[in-house]
């Protein structure tokens, strides 16, 4: 199938707003006629629903979570980019666009980025006005901080919590959406497949958490606003309940599934203390404006910090590698994600990690301390560091912190064009269930721009131009279509239900993530991943023969949810795997180790994998098919990164 | 007037009138100590009586007194609806509570505090309010003025052993129910300030204490003055 | 460590539910408190027996999804979510009380899970500033003194745990109600709204069935996030300086 992008005619700077000239708007009466659906409520989510409900479309909103405010878009502490240039320090929309297409390691679309650049400073309008706190200097003008990638501030935040706080301002607009009648808000429901009529995406199938019902909902289009796939790892920043299975059915219902193996490893991390751990704590990449990154020079030396001989404090300025600095001195601490986050890697291959496990650095603030004071870190930093202490019983104003690399990020998604919808028509997907901004790395503090832009400023447009031909006539939910895919859904939860096997889910999901952790991590070979296909291919029919789901359908149960949303982990799980043995080149945060510079950087190919992998499902048991997206870069070189 | 209403039923209008009478009534004990302090005059009672009738003889502090007992059925009253509505609020409890760690005593005992005082409060109108507006009480005569003999009714109680243990404990009662409820009356009022909040709490505690302990004093030493 | 641990269960709404005891071995001290469930509900699981349902998401003490009242207390002993409390306060051999938040807006639904939503139509009642997407002023043309927008964000930090009801003697949301309230109250973009928004929003929490504020403190003294109790006394302020000025009859 040829891959249409949509992306406008014109020179960069001008293609959004023609585009937006150019679409197809529908009457503000007849709006009022057409029902959206969005699955999700982080922040593309919420404000996506918001804005639709402003606008005068019917909408209804879905979250597995209690509550709309709880989607994991909350947990984003650093910050959100806008080309403000409130600093002076030679911001602009292009220099946001040109470090965020650079970031990606040049694997992302121009014409995307330029518009996430373009409305980036929409965004901080927008939460200002609906009340969120962002810090603020005593003039009482909006404050700014650095961030990785960026040689400009440009990052506006409200203390560690800045995801947080945008999500309770999408939230509060969805409230008064909800409060107006515009918005029907479900939540703890799950969204389990996509209806089809035609060839159009007309509805969704849920279940309801709490009674177990299986419910159909109609709509003129479904936008699926439903985050990444990190959880895939098993051990993740993501919240335990962030999940594939709304992309994964849609996937499996025809939208194309993008560069699935580009994962974002987030190098700042607590590292991991057993094997009870459940999940990963991040802690704000903006510490590394003022943290320090080393780990000793000597293995000796490590040996002994690890077996608690040795007090990091204790150990001398010259036996300490600030390896970041030293390797990087232009970036120094601030490199991209994945470039600190491989660094870290390869110091603890040497045998120079810190913490028993040898898998940890430090990040130190003894200097940022005795620069600025002990009160004006705490400012800076203080519910980060409480946060640490909490989980580490380790003060970090006394000794430094330990941070190791954990999975944070999916950059791969659904598929989408310039108008954000899939490859299925109606079918929509935006923030990070999508593809399209970042490339094969994500800079920080985009995310939320990314979820927000998405939200706000480009779907309420582009979804227009769809439903301006769409009929008024809404499909009953008695329609065959519907009856067809309830059955199905139904059919593979009563199977579920009835394996009564030997194994917990948790057990197939920790061995999964072993699997994707060794051998689609931070760096990857041709032999391992095809290692990894088999075993994955075997736990996947072991699952559905061995797997121990508790209880019924029509009752609240944890157990039912979770072996749904591995089940299609599984299945994610194989297709990364595929599609990074496809890709042989190294790019941001997908490292092929037979793809390296001499100094052992990774070494894009860009003769070869300029182009978006996209996905297509050809049925169960099959191979998937490899469709592709070229990129053209008409306003960037490409360059090999280079932060040094 | 449904806004009037609606203010005063709600949970926080409740509260204002909690906290508007019960300051109106801590207002009111002051007063009542100082006229208490003339039970200690050496004069067998002259200036209490003289005083006991100026109280109930004059138009102003008539009108005043009127109020007074509006106050005090408000605030009980209004205590009561607040405790069911409360205990609705929670109508199935946890099995283990460890709210000695996150509040205190008097602030989660208030209800049963002013149980303690209410109690005490009819005891304490039976035997001398209620004498002294409908009873028969002894006069005496000074300047050829015609006084009620109040003093010998209280000094006849204050004679009592039990009647002194029990008023002792009533003012303990008390002095734990203005400890949490001076300073709160004031957050619930909205006046929460860094640099008033300080003082209205210092205040509270030296009246929550003073007040009780010299109202519960008095009876004491005229008990001690009878031995 | 070796826990004992006394878990709530309720099959669902209807149910009438009661304590069962669970026996704990090889705890380590590094695991989260809900780490400590997962090892028991895999437990039960291997048994063939319904793990114990509670509500979790995040896990980094944000989401403010967990809610477990662990030994009498919301959350536990220490001033932060469950999810943040580590098995390292407490000590082998302990019996550990689990119980879900108790109130009548907070109806169980299973085990410790409860249906908080109530704070939702809280928030629906007047909890936002009614702007639409786009057609807005510059972010910088609305200069907010930096101690304002820092007192706005220490009560927009609240996470929405219901810490605060569970702690209260009255299941009183004063706390919650008065931190969203004092965030808009206190910025420029709350203004236009202020005197409905603290009337509606004070309306629907008596609506939900809330109990009423005694100052104990107990709320802001459990709170995970340390909101503090000044945003009650001016959610006070705000609510009878808009009944007796506004002029909604």
């Amino acid at each position: 199938m040829k891959l249409d992008s949509k992306i406008p005619e014109g020179p960069l700077s001008e293609k959004w707003s023609k585009h937006k000239f150019n679409v197809k708007l529908v009457n503000p009466a007849n709006k009022r006629k057409y029902d959206i659906i969005v699955v999700g409520t982080g922040l593309a989510g919420a404000s996506a629903a918001a804005s639709f409900g402003e606008l005068g479309y019917n909408v209804k909103a879905f979250c597995f979570q209690d509550s709309p405010r709880r989607a994991h878009s909350i947990a984003a502490q650093g910050g959100i980019n806008a080309a403000k240039n409130y600093q002076n320090d030679g911001d602009s929309i292009f220099r946001l666009f040109y470090d965020t297409v650079k970031g990606g390691d040049y694997r992302s679309r121009e014409a995307n980025v330029h518009r996430l650049a373009e409305v980036s400073v929409d965004i901080i309008d927008q939460c200002v006005a609906q009340g969120v706190p962002f810090a603020r200097e005593y003039g009482g003008l909006l404050a700014n901080r650095s961030f990785g990638g960026a040689q400009v501030s440009r990052t506006f935040y409200a203390k560690g919590q800045t995801g947080q706080q945008l999500l309770l301002g999408a939230y509060s607009a969805l409230s008064r959406q909800v409060a107006n009648g515009k918005v029907k808000m479900y939540s703890r429901e799950d969204m389990l497949d996509v209806v089809m009529k035609d060839g159009q995406a007309r509805g969704i199938i849920t279940r309801n958490l709490i009674t177990g019902k299986i419910e159909s909902h109609s709509a003129h289009a479904v936008v699926l606003a439903t985050g990444g796939y990190g959880n895939v790892f098993y051990l993740s920043t993501n919240a335990m309940g962030s999940n594939v299975t709304a992309a994964w059915r849609a996937h499996k219902k025809g939208a194309f599934f993008a560069n699935p193996c580009f994962t974002q490893i987030h190098p700042t991390c607590i590292p991991v203390s057993g094997d009870h751990q459940s999940k990963l704590t991040l802690m704000s990449e903006s510490l590394r404006n003022d943290g320090r990154v080393w780990v000793p020079k000597a293995v000796e030396d490590a040996e002994k910090i690890r077996k608690g001989e040795l007090k990091p404090t204790n150990l001398p300025e010259d036996k300490r590698d600030y390896y970041l600095e030293v390797r990087y001195p232009s970036f120094g601490n601030l490199v991209p994600r994945d470039v600190a986050s491989r660094n870290a890697k390869n110091v603890c291959d040497e045998g120079r990690g810190v913490a028993k496990s040898g898998l940890a650095v430090y990040l130190d603030f003894a200097d940022a301390i005795k620069r600025d004071g002990r009160d004006a870190i705490e400012g800076r930093y203080g519910n980060l560091f409480d946060m640490y202490q909490q989980i580490t019983g380790e003060n970090p104003y006394e000794t430094p912190m330990m941070i190791y690399p954990a999975v944070h990020y999916t950059m791969g998604g659904l598929w989408v064009d310039y108008n954000l919808m899939t490859t299925v028509p109606g079918l929509y997907a935006i923030g990070e269930a999508n593809f399209s901004d970042h490339g094969a790395n994500r800079l920080g503090a985009s995310a939320l721009m990314q979820g927000l832009a998405d939200g706000y400023f480009v779907i309420p447009y582009t979804i227009g131009d769809y439903l301006a031909k769409m009929p008024y006539d809404k499909l009953s939910t008695d329609d065959e279509v519907f009856k067809t895919a309830e059955k199905e859904v139904k059919e593979r939860i009563y199977t579920l239900l009835n394996i009564k096997g030997s194994k917990t889910v948790d057990d197939f999901h920790k061995a999964l993530g072993l699997i994707m952790w060794e051998y689609c991590g931070m760096s990857r070979n041709a032999e391992g991943l095809k290692k990894a296909k088999g075993e994955i291919k075997k736990l996947k029919e072991d699952f559905w023969k061995d797997v121990n789901v508790i209880g019924s359908n029509e009752e609240l149960n944890q157990s039912l949810e979770k072996a749904n949303r591995v089940a299609d982990l599984l299945e994610l799980g194989e297709l990364m795997v595929d599609d990074a043995l496809d890709r042989a080149e190294s790019c941001g945060g997908h490292f092929r180790e037979e793809s390296q510079t001499e100094e052992g950087e990774a070494l894009r190919i860009d003769d070869e994998y300029s182009y978006v992998s996209a996905w297509e499902f050809k049925g169960e048991g099959e191979e998937e098919v490899l469709n592709k997206e070229d990129l053209i870069f008409e306003n960037v070189k490409l360059t090999q990164r280079s932060y040094k | 007037m449904s806004w009037f209403s609606d203010t005063i039923s709600s949970t926080l209008g409740r509260k204002v009138l909690m906290a508007l009478t019960g300051l109106f009534l801590i207002i009111f004990l002051l007063v009542h100590l100082i006229g208490n302090f003339q039970l200690l005059h050496a004069d067998d009672g002259q200036a209490f009586n003289i005083y006991a009738k100026f109280m109930t003889s004059n138009p102003i502090i008539k009108t005043t007194s009127y109020l007074l007992y509006a106050t005090f059925i408000i605030h009980i009253v209004w205590a009561i609806l607040l405790s069911v509505q409360n205990k609705k609020a929670r109508p199935v409890g946890y099995a283990v509570s460890a709210a000695a760690t996150n509040s205190s005593w008097s602030s989660r005992n208030m209800g049963i505090l002013g149980t303690i005082v209410f109690i005490f409060l009819v005891l304490h109108l039976k035997h001398f309010w209620y004498e002294m507006h409908w009873g028969g009480i002894p006069t005496v005569m000074y300047d050829g003025v015609e006084f009620k003999d109040l003093y010998a009714v209280v000094n006849m109680a204050y004679g009592e052993l039990w009647y002194v243990v029990f008023y002792v404990l009533a003012m303990g009662g008390l002095m734990f129910h203005l400890y949490h409820g001076f300073q709160s009356a004031f957050q619930t009022l909205g006046l929460n300030h860094p640099k008033y909040t300080p003082v209205i709490k210092g205040v509270g505690i030296v009246y929550s204490i003073a007040v009780p302990a010299a109202f519960a004093a008095i009876p004491l030493i005229m008990f001690l003055r009878t031995i | 460590m070796r826990i004992k641990l006394k878990v709530w269960r309720q099959k669902n709404n209807k149910d009438k539910g009661g304590f069962k005891t669970y026996d704990l071995e090889d705890i380590s001290t590094d695991m989260s408190f809900l780490e400590m469930f997962d090892v028991l509900n895999e437990k039960l699981v291997r048994q063939g027996e319904d793990p114990v349902h509670f509500d979790h998401d995040c896990r980094e003490g944000i989401c403010g999804m967990c809610s477990l009242y662990i030994n009498g207390k919301p959350h536990g002993p220490k001033q932060t979510t469950t999810c943040q409390l580590h098995m390292r306060s407490f000590s082998d051999g302990d019996t550990i009380t689990v119980e879900p938040w108790r109130a009548t807006a907070f109806p169980v639904l299973k085990d410790l899970v409860v249906d908080r939503s109530a704070f939702d139509r809280v928030i629906q009642s007047g909890g936002y500033v009614s702007v639409n997407t786009g057609g807005v002023p510059d972010a910088n043309e609305i200069p907010i003194p930096k101690k304002a927008a820092d007192k706005a964000m220490d009560a927009a930090t609240c996470i929405g745990c219901g810490a605060c009801v569970a702690a209260c003697k009255n299941a009183s949301a004063m706390l919650f109600v008065s931190a969203k309230i004092s965030q808009f109250a206190l910025l420029p973009q709350g203004q236009t709204e202020r005197k409905t928004r603290a009337e509606k929003m004070v309306a629907q929490m008596d609506a939900e069935g809330f109990g009423a504020c005694t100052n104990t403190g107990a709320c802001s003294a459990e709170c995970p996030k340390e909101i503090s109790l000044t945003n009650i006394a001016m959610m006070n302020r705000e609510f009878f300086g808009a009944k007796l000025s506004s002029d909604n009859i």
